[in-house]
């Protein structure tokens, strides 16, 4: 285990030091970053200044040297636009972001499982058929129309939830869904799949030859192993639901991560743009190993991949 | 999907044609709608049902070329870690493992603000971005038949890696690839409106549905189709494609199903 550990995150390190030289060559290589910074009006000498000023005269790898170095003691610059440290915007706006995801995926999840347990019990019924279709339904359902609609049956029809912003917690449930609807079509199916598997088992068949009574069975046999598998998921979508919120964000006005990304990509703020890409592919990196490493440890034949 | 192809055809007015006179006429079913135009008309007194049809024109070109491009880019990769296994397939499964750490929209929107917004563009991005899927399941396809005895036969038959991949392999994980090939075509599809929506992807005047959801939005709180007819649009082409591949798959993979 510590071996496969180990190995785990000096893979894991290595490709947080890709991502972080993909995305700064992606950024370097599809523009010239110093017009762009400059803006449409700006004449030849003012970008040669700009270009002087950022460091954009440098050779890529010194940027880059430079870049990462302060990357590594969390010093990322200062915004072009805010004139205020990087650190602290993404200080200030990651809980949002974070706090959203983490409600999106309570919310996935409370109703993703019972609806897979249910499915995978009642297999083959029309309630089985009706949980396919909702996941099918998710699956091709843009979010970002999803959480229009939200806000046109609750807020303006219904008037029970706010429309926008962060003020309270009521501002959170409708992005909450939207993000969260996104991550159940995985869950439901992982989750139906996984009971099935279990169902058939012979311990299962063991527990219901002893006369237990079904629910138990079900809740304590079954679901506890079909769960693991879900679980390690869970971790994965919640990293892509951090992506995917920036859209969220933009419907709703959260002003958390996802909408500084936006506003950053429109004021061309680069540095605030690649240290997001690089914190969002950092978060994703250690879930996944976390995943990784959970799923290694409850089922040891893991361990040799 | 037809109907967008035959968009030129059966479109009852010109998409961009404007007219400010007949601005945000509502759809047939409402009150003051006509049947001049049957979906209304936008801001601009654009008919709306014509600027439909021609955005789900727009939707499947970019599905379709995003999926050929990160199609390629996959294929390539899976076949070369599926059959030669080894350290080709640790790089291969590496490259994999850095891309899917990328947020995908994130970095679609911040290469398109930088090359500038458009159609190409939006295509180039996608295609670049979307290969993971094929580069894994081509991967999983190729390693299945390599030991087969009819690959062993080519290769003792003294065939060259090229063509034993070429003439044995790729034909017979074609099926798997068409499957891939029509999720990353509904993924496509779904981001480029994503994009859209934020003004970063296809740009006006041309009618994509992300961009037509977008410029509803302000309209939306006393128009609310302006923004449910794109959506559902959006939603049935989605879902049809996603069927699609689903029948596929359970036409060349009966055991696959469930």
């Amino acid at each position: 285990m510590l071996a496969f550990t180990f190995r785990r995150v000096l893979v894991a390190l290595a490709v947080a030091l890709t991502v972080s030289v993909a995305s700064f060559l992606l950024l370097h290589l599809s523009g010239d970053l110093a017009t762009a910074i400059a803006g449409p009006e700006a004449t030849g000498p003012q970008i040669a200044q700009i270009r002087q000023d950022y460091g954009l005269d440098q050779p890529l790898l010194t940027q880059f040297l430079t870049w990462g170095w302060r990357a590594l003691h969390l010093d990322f610059g200062n915004s072009f636009y805010f004139r205020e440290s990087v650190i602290d915007l993404l200080a200030a706006r990651l809980p949002i972001t974070l706090y959203l995801g983490i409600i999106a995926l309570a919310v996935a999840l409370f109703v993703a499982i019972p609806l897979g347990v249910v499915a995978a019990v009642k297999r083959d019924t029309w309630i089985d058929r009706t949980a396919l279709a909702v996941s099918v339904l998710g699956q091709a359902m843009p979010s970002f129309w999803f959480g229009l609609t939200l806000i046109l049956i609750f807020s303006v029809n219904l008037r029970w939830l706010p429309v926008s912003g962060n003020a309270t917690w009521k501002n959170f449930v409708l992005p909450a869904v939207a993000l969260g609807y996104y991550a159940m079509p995985a869950v439901m199916r992982l989750t139906r799949n996984g009971m099935l598997e279990v169902l058939a088992s012979d311990y299962v068949r063991t527990a219901r030859a002893k006369g237990l009574p079904p629910r138990k069975i079900l809740v304590r046999h079954a679901l506890r192993n079909a769960v693991i598998p879900v679980i390690a998921l869970s971790a994965v979508q919640f990293g892509f639901m951090l992506g995917g919120s920036i859209v969220i964000e933009a419907v709703f006005s959260l002003q958390g991560l996802g909408q500084l990304a936006w506003e950053s990509i429109a004021r061309n703020d680069f540095p605030v743009v690649q240290a997001i890409v690089l914190v969002l592919a950092m978060i994703y990196i250690g879930l996944t190993l976390a995943a990784d490493l959970l799923n290694a440890f409850l089922d040891p034949r893991l361990r040799q991949a | 999907m037809l109907a967008a192809l035959a968009a030129p055809l059966i479109a009852p007015h010109d998409p961009y044609a404007q007219d400010v006179s007949r601005r945000l006429i509502p759809p047939i079913w409402q009150a003051k709608g006509t049947w001049d135009h049957v979906l209304g008309t936008d801001k601009l007194g654009r008919d709306y049902l014509s600027r439909l049809l021609y955005g789900g024109q727009i939707s499947l070109l970019i599905g379709i070329s995003a999926a050929l491009i990160s199609g390629l880019i996959g294929t390539v990769l899976g076949l070369c870690a599926g059959y030669f296994g080894g350290w080709v397939d640790s790089v291969v499964s590496y490259i994999v493992t850095t891309r899917l750490a990328m947020p995908v929209v994130l970095v679609a929107l911040a290469m398109a603000a930088l090359v500038g917004g458009s159609l190409k563009v939006v295509v180039l991005v996608l295609g670049f971005l979307l290969w993971d899927r094929f580069a894994v399941v081509t991967r999983a396809a190729t390693q299945q038949i390599r030991n087969q005895d009819f690959v062993s036969a080519a290769r003792a038959a003294g065939l060259t890696d090229l063509r034993i991949i070429r003439q044995e392999i790729l034909p017979n994980i074609m099926n798997a690839l068409i499957v891939v090939a029509t999720l990353e075509m509904a993924h496509a599809i779904l981001l480029e409106a994503a994009l859209s929506f934020l003004g970063l992807g296809v740009q006006p005047p041309l009618p994509s549905w992300g961009l037509m959801i977008a410029e509803g939005k302000q309209y939306m709180f006393f128009q609310p189709w302006v923004i449910t007819i794109p959506g559902v649009a959006l939603l049935l082409l989605v879902l049809a494609i996603n069927l699609l591949g689903d029948g596929l798959r359970d036409i060349t993979a009966p055991e696959a199903r469930n």
